[in-house]
């Protein structure tokens, strides 16, 4: 791949350099162009971060680079777009093909699909390297392993992709990236679906390789936490357009664009904003020695699989009024103790005190007093509606049920849709019409529909856009307050969990491992976990508790 | 970023398909008043060729007019295929729901069952029972049915499993409401668009059995059918070209525009298909 180009310009030329191109989408999309007089520039050697909410044209853009637009639907219609002198748009396939891969690396988001299930990673990791006519020697290809600090790098290739945890696929795909040594690595949101440590492992890789290849990075993210940990520039894209350019450091402290300012005021900060709880209110919720283990599935013919501890003797309070979050990566069983608190699934052993009543078996929760007090917000905006009823059914359809009248309903179906910010005309329209942030919006109408006393609210801010996530909850604290609900905030994000939450409860590997106010744990966590977690978050490299990746960035530039 | 690509329903094939469907309502509801009386009837000199003055189709080696065969061929046959995708229909939902929504027990036991199903031979089991008792329509109905149902349970239970893992499900639980309620109301509704376009492609396969049953010689005898029309000219086929051929065109027409019909309902009913964005 040795090309001889003529140099126009003076200056060394950037990496890639993008002027004013225009990306046009499919006719009847929501607006013409995915990308729209974008023009910037990528250096060799530097870290550039493209920060946008999602539909801002950042993956489009970063996909053009590659060559990688679907042929049928984005077309670049103006505009120039060179990878270090060469015309990127006026390249064949087979060429683009070789500009991928040997010059350009790509990681994607999820980590699972990126890698094809029926290969192990070794081989894949040899197909990579051959196709573009490197030696594929077991050698090669455990040096690269270890270069990823993959643990057990000579065997490790031998592993299909579901043998490996989440960290270590993304960095086999890394390691796929990295495989010829390319010029530009591009990542498309790398660590959005990973742990919050792994995360911070994840960026300090990248970062690395980086120094030790003199490699250029286009990191697409949504979280400024991650910008701030490795960027050296920023560009913040909005509907398409590239808004504000800048160094990263002058970009985040002193933002030109009012967007801009908005994205990061909308980020939330790691200070407790309300009053640890009061202690002499009446416990609605006490659990005592949770457990439940995930039987897996055994076939007709086929033995006994492994079976998954997920809660290993949680005890839990939770007092009227109050909101507690629930901390924890994945896998810590979170999520299954608030199916649990909510009758979804029966547990194993331990004792379930609700109000003040035993509940035997989580069919008790299913009576009609019980039953409307527990109510429940959902993750996926995506999945939580029906899509095939209108917001009326939705809304109005347990209730009346469950015995109210059809007045009555239609009335507090009004009052709670003003409520959580939403027009009164939009109960007669189907949930594909709606946002993300909407729909979150009519899923926690749904469940105040039932005027419960305690809210299980289950990751309801993680799938939606970091602006649209603070008014979810703000929402979500102020009808907290006003109603008097109790509330359990199950997170993976300290940073969200602040906000919200009077008190923090942190899991892991199915048991609570520290409970505590929540600026107490914030600024004195007692665990070493709860530690690990606070240490990992990104963006606090700028606090002066944790300076460690900040000067880790530092060595590198 | 989500594509929002228009679809019409109405693309070429499926105007096509469309257009023979019509036809073919059309000499079901009119059959009798197009060719009244019994189409056995021997009406004119035998094997008249096709395109004969006042016999369009020809004539067979009895004299009987193919038209009126095919005109009243087309009664028995799509009422033989309206029947079975009915009782089918209805069977595999039920089936393939409760599989589907009742948890890894009930799924287990009901999955065997239908399996079973599957893995007779299902053409030899509807000879066998056409054989048997006697080759009523609705024998022939009830056999070709016993073994159109098992691939719309896999088709509803799969999909069911899908959606019942959604949160809109949970939420309807969490919300108080009965499991009967969930399942019918709705789940079975977000099943829809695929028991419609499975349903079409069964149409179209029992035709093809039902005309199968007839060639052989073992369907009802009570009406013409196009399987019977195609077996009976089949012996004088280097004579008479059109007895066998004719028939064996609507036949496949006919299962054509299904397919076409039902390759259309899927595009067209696919829940990532563009929908009107409301505002």
């Amino acid at each position: 791949m040795t090309q001889t180009q003529t140099q126009t310009q003076p200056r060394p030329s950037p990496l890639v350099s993008i002027e004013n191109i225009d990306i046009a989408l499919p006719a009847g999309s929501d607006r013409k162009f995915a990308v729209s007089g974008a023009t910037i520039s990528i250096d060799r050697g530097e870290v550039l971060c493209i920060v946008g909410e999602s539909g801002s044209g950042k993956s489009v853009l970063a996909s053009a680079i590659a060559g990688l637009l679907p042929g049928d639907g984005l077309q670049v219609t103006k505009g120039r777009l060179l990878f270090d002198g060469q015309d990127v748009l006026s390249l064949n396939e087979p060429q683009l093909r070789r500009l991928r891969g040997a010059r350009i690396g790509f990681i994607f988001q999820e980590p699972m699909t990126a890698l094809n299930p029926l290969l192990t990673v070794g081989r894949q990791l040899a197909e990579a390297l051959e196709a573009h006519g490197h030696p594929a020697s077991p050698a090669r290809i455990g040096e690269l392993f270890s270069a990823m600090q993959l643990p057990e790098p000579e065997t490790i290739g031998r592993r299909y992709p579901h043998e490996l945890s989440g960290g270590q696929r993304q960095r086999v795909a890394i390691a796929m990236a990295m495989a010829c040594g390319p010029d530009l690595l591009i990542a498309d949101e790398p660590t959005t679906a990973l742990d919050v440590t792994t995360q911070a492992e994840i960026l300090k890789l990248i970062l690395a390789l980086r120094v030790s290849h003199k490699l250029a990075v286009l990191f697409i993210t949504h979280d400024f936490g991650v910008v701030r940990e490795i960027a050296d520039r920023v560009a913040v894209m909005q509907n398409g357009e590239i808004i504000e350019v800048g160094n990263a450091r002058s970009v985040l402290d002193t933002p030109q664009q009012p967007y801009t300012r908005r994205l990061l005021a909308a980020v939330p900060t790691l200070d407790a904003l309300r009053r640890p709880s009061l202690t002499d209110r009446v416990a609605l919720l006490e659990l005592d020695g949770i457990e439940k283990t995930h039987a897996a599935r055994r076939g007709f013919f086929a033995a006994k699989g492994r079976s998954v501890i997920a809660l290993d003797g949680v005890d839990l309070e939770l007092r009227e009024g109050e909101t507690l979050a629930l901390v924890g990566e994945s896998g810590s069983g979170k999520s299954t103790l608030g199916q649990v608190i909510t009758g979804l699934i029966e547990r194993d052993a331990g004792h379930f005190r609700l109000f003040g009543d035993d509940i035997a078996r989580a069919g008790d929760l299913f009576t009609s007093q019980r039953r409307p007090a527990v109510q429940m917000v959902f993750q996926d905006p995506q999945s939580s509606l029906n899509p095939r009823h209108d917001v009326r059914r939705i809304l109005t359809e347990p209730v009346l049920r469950a015995g109210l009248s059809k007045a009555e309903a239609h009335a507090r179906m009004a009052m709670l849709l003003a409520r959580v910010g939403l027009d009164a005309s939009v109960a007669d329209r189907k949930p594909h019409a709606f946002s993300g942030g909407q729909r979150q919006r009519i899923g926690l109408a749904r469940a105040l529909m039932h005027q419960p006393r305690l809210l299980v609210a289950d990751e309801p801010v993680s799938a939606l856009d970091v602006s649209v996530q603070a008014q979810v909850l703000d929402l979500l604290a102020e009808l907290q307050r006003d109603l008097g609900l109790a509330m359990l905030f199950i997170t993976h994000d300290l940073r969200v969990a602040a906000k919200v939450a009077d008190r923090i409860a942190v899991m892991q590997q199915g048991r609570i491992v520290e409970a505590a106010a929540t600026d107490d744990l914030l600024h004195r966590p007692q665990s070493a976990y709860a530690r690990a977690l606070l240490a990992a978050i990104p963006g606090r490299a700028h606090e002066a508790d944790f300076p460690h990746l900040k000067r880790l960035q530092r060595d590198t530039a | 970023m989500k594509r929002r690509l228009s679809r019409p329903f109405l693309t070429l094939p499926v105007l096509f398909g469309l257009i023979v469907l019509a036809l073919l309502v059309f000499c079901v509801i009119f059959a009798d008043l197009l060719y009244p009386g019994n189409p056995w009837r021997m009406v004119a000199r035998p094997n008249l060729p096709p395109l004969s003055p006042g016999f369009p189709a020809g004539t067979d080696m009895l004299g009987r007019d193919l038209a009126a065969g095919l005109v009243h061929g087309s009664r028995a046959t799509l009422v033989v295929a309206f029947s079975v995708v009915a009782f089918a229909v209805g069977l595999g939902s039920a089936i393939g729901l409760a599989a589907g929504y009742l948890g890894a027990a009930i799924d287990e036991g009901l999955m065997r069952f239908t399996e079973f199903f599957q893995t007779i031979p299902g053409f030899l089991l509807t000879i066998m029972i056409v054989a048997i008792f006697s080759p009523t329509r609705w024998t022939v109905i009830l056999a070709i049915a016993l073994m159109a149902w098992p691939p719309i349970v896999r088709v509803v239970r799969a999909e069911v499993l899908s959606l019942r893992r959604l949160d809109w499900v949970r939420a309807a639980r969490v919300s108080g409401l009965s499991h009967i309620r969930i399942a019918l109301l709705h789940v079975l509704p977000n099943v829809l668009p695929q028991i419609v376009v499975q349903s079409s492609l069964l149409l179209a396969s029992a035709i093809m059995i039902e005309s199968g049953i007839s060639f052989l010689g073992l369907g009802s005898r009570d009406a013409v059918s196009w399987g019977f029309l195609l077996g009976s000219g089949r012996t004088a086929f280097s004579v008479n070209w059109w007895l066998s051929t004719l028939p064996g065109l609507a036949i496949f027409l006919t299962v054509l525009a299904f397919n076409l019909v039902g390759d259309g309902l899927e595009r067209w009913l696919d829940p990532k298909r563009s929908r009107r964005a409301g505002p």
